[in-house]
Parts: C-alpha cells; sequence; structure tokens
C-alpha cells in the first residue's frame, strides 16, 4: 500500500474548513482535524468567536461524520501574548492594525503548524480561499483563490517558503457558492452557517472601540479636530475611533463632507478636510515578507491591496533594504492606514507584503 | 499516524465489557425483558435475575442483600450517600459539617460544594499529604460532634493514591459519624469486603472493572437511614425510584464477582508491568516526576507530570502514535485548568498542567508497555522544543 499523505485541517466549525476536511478526505489523505482554542475577553461567559462551544460542537460533529480524529489545541496564551497584546500596541501607537495576520503568522502558522507537524503531519491545511503552486525553480507560489470576491491570500502575504512548503488550501480553486453546494453534497451539518467575523476575540458587543476603552484607555483621550489651516472644528474622544479617510462619527457640521486626513498623536488631533484633500499616493511599507524569500527586483511596477477588502491599484515599488520598501502608488487612495497591510501582486501571484508604516 | 495497532491505556476512564459478562446480560434485553415490579411471571423472571444480582454483590461485599441499592452509575452514588446523609443528618440532628478529603472525585466534591453554597452546610476539607493520603489522624482532628457525613476516596482516580479507609472508617464509627468512600476506581483490585472497611455507605460504578456502563450501586449500612433524592415508584427500598436497569445489573454482578475472585491473579499481573513503567519514565524522561503514592496506589495506575509541558497536547500526539492515555487536566474544549487535586498537593502551575495518568488493563501486554515507552520519550521532547 502506497503511502498517504498525512494533513492536519486547522477547523473551526464553519463551511470553509468543514469542505476542505471533507476534500481532502475524499482525496484520499490521513485527516486530522485540529481546532485551536483562542482567547477572548470574556472567557468565562462567551467564548472566542472562532472557537465557542459551539463552533468546537459543530467541528467536532464535522469530524465525527468524516470518520476523522478530532483534537483542540490550547492557544489562549499565546493569541493573547501575540495577536490580543500588538493589537492594543498598534491602537495605543496610532496605528489601525490587522489582527488576523498576525493571528496567520504566530498562531495559525507557527503554534498550529508545529503541533500539527510534531505530531506527525505532512502538512497544515486551511480552509482560505489561495492557491499554491511551484514554480520551475521549485519555489512555492501564493495565488489569489479563484473566487476574486473570497480571496484571502492577502491575509497569508506573511507566510515563508518553509511554512508554504507545509501548507495546503483545499479550497484555492472553488467559488464560495460551489463550497456551499460541496457542503450540500458531503451532508455536512454546517452548510447553512454564516461566514465567520473579524476581530473574533473582542467582548459580547463585538465593538472593538468597547475593547480598547476597556484595555487601552490611553488610547482614548479626548482631543481636538482640525482643518488643515490648525482652526478648530470639534472635539474627538480618542484617535482608537477613527481610522484615515473615515467619514462618518465626526460630528461635525460642514457645507462639505469631511474626511479624517491624518491623526497625530503627538497633539493628540484629528486633521481633517474635504475629499479633495484626502488621499495620498506614496507611503513606506515595514517588515516586509517577501513569498519568494527576496523582492521580484530592487524596482518593479505591481498591483497593491491597502486593505482586506480594497480594490488592486497598480503601484511602483523601490526597495529600501531587505524589509522596507517605499510604494508610489498611480492615483491617491482615501484610506491609505498606517498599521493596515500593504500587499503586492503580479497578476494572480502574491509576492509579499508589510506593514503601512507611521512614517512620510 | 498509527491507524491499526491502537494501544488502549486508559483503563481507569472505562473498561470493555468482558465477553463473560456480556454473555449472561444478553438474554434480558428482548426474552426475560420483563419488568421486576410486574405481579406476572415476566415480572417474576426479571425480579428473580434482580434480587440474585443482589445476592452476588452482597456475597462478593460480605454484606446483606438488602444493603445493596442499584443506582445508575458511580456518580449517583456519591450524590445519593452525600446528599443524603447531610440532608438526614441535619434534619434529625442539626448536623452541618461536611468533611471530604481535597482529593476526591468530582461526583463528590462538585456535590459538596453545592451542598454548602446552596444549603447552607459547612464544608471543610480534610488535610493530605504530598501523595493525596488523609490519615486517621487528619481525621480525628477534624471531625465535629455535629458532622455530617465524612467522605474519603477509597482509591484516587487521578493519581492512584489509596486512603485508610479501614482505619478512618473505625475512627468515623466510633464517633458516631457517618462515613462514605467512592470505592469506584478501587472496586477491580482491593479489598471490598464492608466488614473489614468500617465504611457505613460505598459508592461502585460497574464500567470500571469490566462491567457496563450506566450502572452503579451504593452499599447502605443497615440501620443507617440516608434521605432518598430520587422518588417514585418505591424501588429499592425506596431510596432510588425507577424501573431497574436488568440486564446492566446482572452484568454488574457478573463483572463485580469476576473482579473480586480474579483481583489477585490481575494484580500480579499488571503491577510488575506498571512498576516497570514508572521506572523507564522516571529514569529517561527529564522533568518528571510521579505523581500519588510509589507503593500504596492502584496496581494498575501510573501519573505522571511533565514540567512545561501541555498535557493536552500531549495526549493528542501519544493518540496520534496510537496510545490513548489520559490526563487530570483532560479537556476535550481545549481550555485545560490547572488540575484541582495536583494543585491541591502543592504543585505549581509550570508542572500541573503537563500531567498524563496511564492506567492499564487485563487486556494491556509488555509489547504494548515497550512500544509506549519508546515513543513518550520522543513526544515529550518534541513537545518541549515547540512549546
Amino acid at each position: 500500500m502506497s503511502y498517504k499523505p498525512i494533513v492536519a485541517i486547522a477547523m473551526s466549525g464553519g463551511v470553509d474548513s468543514s469542505v476542505a476536511a471533507a476534500l481532502l478526505v475524499e482525496r484520499g489523505y490521513n485527516v486530522i482535524g485540529m481546532m485551536l482554542r483562542l482567547w477572548s475577553e470574556q472567557d468565562s461567559e462567551r467564548a472566542n468567536r472562532c472557537c465557542t462551544p459551539d463552533s468546537m460542537e459543530m467541528a467536532r460533529r464535522v469530524a465525527s461524520s468524516l470518520s476523522i480524529p478530532f483534537y483542540v489545541l490550547d492557544a489562549r496564551q499565546i493569541f493573547y501574548n501575540t495577536v490580543v497584546k500588538s493589537f492594543i500596541h498598534d491602537y495605543i501607537h496610532n496605528l489601525t492594525p490587522n489582527p488576523c495576520i498576525t493571528c496567520n503568522r504566530v498562531v495559525r502558522w507557527d503554534f498550529l503548524l508545529n503541533h500539527a507537524l510534531s505530531a506527525g503531519a505532512d502538512f497544515l491545511a486551511t480552509g482560505h480561499y489561495a492557491r499554491l503552486t511551484q514554480n520551475s525553480l521549485r519555489t512555492f507560489q501564493l495565488l489569489r483563490g479563484v473566487d476574486s470576491t473570497k480571496d484571502q491570500s492577502y491575509v497569508l502575504h506573511v507566510l515563508t517558503q518553509k511554512q508554504l512548503g507545509s501548507a495546503f488550501f483545499p479550497l484555492g480553486e472553488y467559488t464560495k457558492q460551489e463550497v456551499r453546494q460541496m457542503a450540500h453534497k458531503y451532508n455536512l451539518p454546517v452548510a447553512e452557517r454564516p461566514d465567520s467575523q473579524d476581530l473574533c476575540f473582542v467582548g459580547a458587543d463585538g465593538n472593538y472601540r468597547q475593547f480598547l476603552a476597556r484595555h487601552a484607555a490611553q488610547a482614548l483621550r479626548s482631543g481636538e479636530i482640525l482643518d488643515l489651516q490648525g482652526n478648530v472644528l470639534g472635539h474627538h474622544k480618542g484617535l482608537a475611533f477613527f481610522t484615515i479617510g473615515q467619514r462618518k462619527g465626526l460630528h461635525i457640521s460642514s457645507p462639505t463632507p469631511l474626511y479624517v486626513l491624518d491623526k497625530d498623536s503627538s497633539r493628540n488631533v484629528i486633521i481633517v478636510g474635504t475629499q479633495e484633500q484626502t488621499g495620498r499616493d506614496s507611503f513606506f511599507v515595514e517588515n516586509v515578507n517577501w513569498i519568494a524569500g527576496e523582492p521580484p527586483d530592487s524596482r518593479f511596477t505591481a498591483l497593491v491591496k491597502i486593505r482586506y477588502k480594497a480594490h488592486d491599484i497598480t503601484g511602483v515599488v523601490n526597495t529600501l533594504n531587505s524589509n522596507t520598501i517605499h510604494v508610489k502608488l498611480e492615483n491617491p487612495l482615501r484610506d491609505v492606514t498606517p498599521g493596515q497591510s500593504a500587499v503586492l501582486y503580479n497578476g494572480e501571484v502574491c509576492l509579499g507584503g508589510g506593514t503601512i508604516s507611521n512614517l512620510t | 499516524m498509527n491507524q491499526d495497532n491502537l494501544v488502549y491505556l486508559d483503563y481507569a476512564a472505562t473498561t470493555p465489557v468482558d465477553p463473560r459478562v456480556m454473555k449472561v446480560m444478553l438474554p434480558y434485553f428482548s426474552e426475560s425483558f420483563g419488568n421486576p415490579s410486574s405481579i406476572h411471571r415476566f415480572g417474576q423472571t426479571a425480579e428473580s435475575a434482580l434480587e440474585n444480582a443482589r445476592l452476588t454483590i452482597a456475597q462478593t461485599l460480605d454484606c446483606l442483600p438488602e444493603e445493596i441499592i442499584f443506582t445508575s452509575c458511580g456518580t449517583e452514588s456519591d450524590n445519593l450517600a452525600l446528599r443524603g446523609s447531610a440532608f438526614l443528618a441535619r434534619k434529625e440532628r442539626g448536623a452541618n459539617h461536611l468533611l471530604i478529603s481535597p482529593v476526591e472525585h468530582h461526583a463528590i466534591s462538585r456535590t459538596a460544594e453545592q451542598l454548602a453554597s446552596i444549603h447552607g452546610f459547612e464544608l471543610e476539607y480534610l488535610p493530605v499529604d504530598s501523595f493525596g493520603r488523609t490519615s486517621m489522624e487528619d481525621v480525628a482532628c477534624c471531625l465535629r460532634p455535629d458532622t455530617a457525613i465524612v467522605s474519603a476516596i477509597y482509591a484516587n482516580n487521578e493519581i492512584g493514591t489509596l486512603n485508610p479507609i479501614s482505619m478512618i472508617g473505625q475512627l468515623c464509627r466510633s464517633r458516631g459519624i457517618t462515613f462514605h468512600t467512592d470505592a469506584v476506581q478501587a472496586a477491580g483490585y482491593l479489598a471490598m469486603n464492608v466488614n473489614s472497611l468500617n465504611t457505613d455507605l460505598i459508592s461502585i460504578g460497574a464500567h470500571k472493572f469490566y462491567g457496563p456502563k450506566g450502572i452503579g450501586a451504593l452499599y447502605i449500612r443497615k440501620g443507617l437511614n440516608i434521605l432518598p433524592s430520587q422518588t417514585g415508584g418505591g424501588q429499592e427500598y425506596g431510596y432510588r425510584a425507577g424501573t431497574q436497569n436488568i440486564p446492566y445489573i446482572v452484568g454488574m454482578a457478573e463483572a463485580l464477582r469476576l473482579a473480586q475472585n480474579e483481583k489477585d491473579e490481575r494484580t500480579s499481573y499488571l503491577k510488575p508491568l506498571r512498576d516497570h513503567l514508572i521506572g523507564s519514565i522516571l529514569e529517561e524522561i527529564p522533568d518528571v516526576q510521579l505523581t500519588g503514592h510509589p507503593e500504596e496506589r492502584l496496581p494498575n495506575h501510573a501519573s505522571f507530570i511533565f514540567k512545561g509541558i501541555d498535557g493536552n497536547a500531549l495526549l493528542m500526539m501519544l493518540d496520534m502514535e496510537g496510545f490513548a492515555c489520559s490526563s487530570g487536566s483532560a479537556c476535550k474544549t481545549g481550555n485545560p485548568e490547572p488540575s484541582e487535586v495536583l494543585t491541591s498537593l502543592g504543585f505549581t502551575h509550570d508542572w500541573t498542567l503537563g500531567s498524563l495518568r496511564v492506567t492499564l488493563g487485563m487486556y494491556t501486554n509488555s509489547s504494548e508497555i515497550e512500544g509506549f515507552l519508546k515513543v513518550l520519550p520522543k513526544v515529550v521532547s518534541k513537545l518541549r522544543i515547540i512549546s
């Protein structure tokens, strides 16, 4: 009998990871279900949304219907020490973080991957919508998922060649609609479950602003709202409540709509302006990870995504050193936000990315 | 991933039903299915099976048949003993004080906690040594005239330690205080003669000694009165209403009879295997401690703590290698809390999360133990590298 690779599938009790598990079983792998117990604010009353008793029960049922073993790993401590702490730290430092990226880098593709490999798995699979290929030099390439509305290569841009060598994305070739159909076809109990939410760890109110009020009060000092000339137009209740390009919640009456242009943490002020005054086409990106291990060139043109749900825009990338780049976009964008990730693509291929810097 | 040769080393969690037990149970599902409370001959057949089973158990424990009450499991027996004694002692003599060991099974500790928090009893924990043992002297110091009941586990499920039940029982009897022991783990391997144990109440559960799950018994010494917690049709001398589960009761009686008849044989088979396991692990793995008493412990029971290891991850990896074990903090939902038993013995947090329980049984053989001893050191060092 030929050797059947062992694939650990990270399960959440949702549709995507459940279908991914079913596909792996159908393709004949030895599949192990694994679920992470993550930290959440009110641990005793309400578990992290990614691992409520409900979703854990669901994942267990899926595993049992697929006849695969299922284990839960306690990742509360590492999740809190990395994802939650850096989320709080970033807000205190006037950044708008994307905690899912930290989670993928440190929790899923380090902690979980290491546990899966140590337990004897050859690969770790997830329900992400992304594809993986090897080029002629046997370098792993991360491609966007076929379903452009669901593509999740953005949150996977932090992966290294070593991690990709153990990664498996069974859903990359499918659309969300096809995945839901497969959930029915495989008779999985999760077919009609809604998609999971971001920010799984904030309290029952699901509101990150309330979370910050409880955990990062220093990021919530009230201050002035100024226009570009320095005139005081109003007051805000904390920089963390606002993000670049935001229009709502300023509570200023003005003949033309006003947008957040900038947040100055040294003076604790928000600077607002009209739509014409918004926009930025040039920024630095730090802590860049190159999927191939190195940039394609010292200066090159790429498609740039500045948020998970943003559209691509063409930009010119200048590499300043191995992990810092400068990006010049062909048009200014209203919501270039320090702390969010800028991810670079060459067509379908994700080249890598990093964190948009505060530096100007 | 080991798919083919799964080795079961979790006999303290549950045991497979002995085929000899299974055989005597089978006629009572579809053939002799009557309700023992019925007047007709169907009922009479069932009643006769019920009373024969009760007699078998009574002979095994050296007690009267009417001192045996059938329940649904060891946990129910513990609940009935503790609640029934506490409420009646309060009603009859105003006794309000509960005295239990800090290393009881949750069936006792959670019940006692509820009696304290909801019903206003005063709960006191007995002192224990570093092996989890309570001495007669410890009990003597804590006993009060208003003590409603003392409960001390015969053999601890998590760390295997045995308590000097007979001596504690003697003391309680001399002071006129009701004494209960949870013998769920003990019944498969230790002496169960109620007269030498000096106990008033003893809980057992069949699935720990190769009987079926879902059936247990409580010994209630004649003359002792307790308040029933399940009322209804008056079955089981009014202590536990509800139609008796005849096939399971028949199975438990046979399983207990076999276990008590064969206990010396089973012990002399398992103890050397177990001792070899403990010796090798303590010798080969760094930063490991045996938990519980080195000698005064269940003959099939080995338990350890490994410094700086997540016990749940350890169990997962062992299972992947084909070895089914358990731990004190085992938790299927991934939020292991440090075991209360280990914490009460004074172990620190970096040790208590890394517990492992390996319990052997009649189908364990030495090649399985050798296989386990090859795998465990590797798994422990892998986990220490990644965590």
